[in-house]
């Protein structure tokens, strides 16, 4: 396990420094909790206000379940390559599993009615309700990667 | 901290009281595990108090509506009672919070149980 954090120069407003953290984590639930942990640390130190650490948390929290659980398996030879970066105007998390992918194109709609009463399926939809973008694209020759982005409020 | 259960009688309606993490895996399952013992013993009138619950996540939601299925199937009724502001925004984004009875008072909710 490696985490990178840039340092930032002199000068520069600390509250808002670039930072940037990479971690490849074990297909765990112990690690969905560290992922959602560092994320809401580093945004909380990039200046985001409590409702928006709880979005991000919560969309962190979704989205590493879902390459632990659906994407790895939980399996122990299968890692989560897990990033944070605060730039000036985005706040952006990136989740890759090294599972098989899945199409994601059609998701059931969770709120529909046919669908009202399931009990799963919601978690992509409240990542996206969460966070201001997010994206998924299958890796090749395997894996799924989530972008999420929340923008930075200016202050 | 995962999650805390409490079940108490209330007149014929069973209580849980709530507190922690309904989260995947030892939360949502210790949830799940609870209802349905209710259900099995013949609990028809199921009241969780979630005044506690400090986090809950979609597997979380999933339980409520996992419970409320499984009791209403049994020909009972669980209610809902004291959501904390996190709990009752992902109800309503879920566009849940109609689907349950939510009180904010556990005398009204116990006297509402038909």
């Amino acid at each position: 396990m490696a985490t990178v954090l840039a340092v930032p120069s002199l000068g520069e407003n600390l509250r808002h420094a670039p930072e940037t953290a990479n971690q490849a984590l074990d297909s765990t639930l112990d690690s969905v909790d560290r992922a959602e942990e560092l994320a809401v640390r580093m945004a909380r130190s990039a200046g985001f206000d409590e409702d928006d650490l709880v979005k991000i948390g919560m969309a962190v929290r979704e989205s590493m379940v879902n390459a632990v659980v659906h994407g790895n398996r939980y399996n122990s030879n299968k890692k989560v390559h897990f990033s944070v970066a605060t730039g000036p105007e985005r706040f952006t998390v990136t989740i890759a599993d090294e599972g098989e992918g899945f199409e994601y194109r059609n998701l059931p709609d969770p709120l529909s009615a046919e669908n009202i009463m399931r009990t799963s399926g919601r978690g992509i939809f409240l990542i996206r309700s969460f966070m201001d973008e997010f994206q998924i694209r299958r890796l090749e020759p395997g894996g799924t990667e989530v972008t999420l982005v929340k923008y930075m409020v200016s202050k | 901290m995962s999650v805390k259960l409490n079940t108490r009688q209330v007149g014929d309606v069973s209580v849980i009281d709530v507190s922690g993490r309904i989260t995947l895996g030892e939360g949502s399952s210790t949830l799940r595990d609870a209802l349905r013992g209710l259900v099995t013993q013949g609990q028809k009138k199921i009241l969780l108090n979630l005044g506690e619950v400090s986090y809950i996540d979609s597997s979380g939601i999933g339980e409520l509506v996992s419970g409320f299925t499984s009791v209403t199937n049994s020909g009972g009724e669980l209610k809902l009672l004291n959501l904390t502001k996190r709990v009752k925004d992902l109800l309503q984004i879920t566009k849940l919070y109609t689907v349950f009875d939510v009180h904010e008072s556990e005398a009204s909710a116990v006297r509402s149980f038909a």
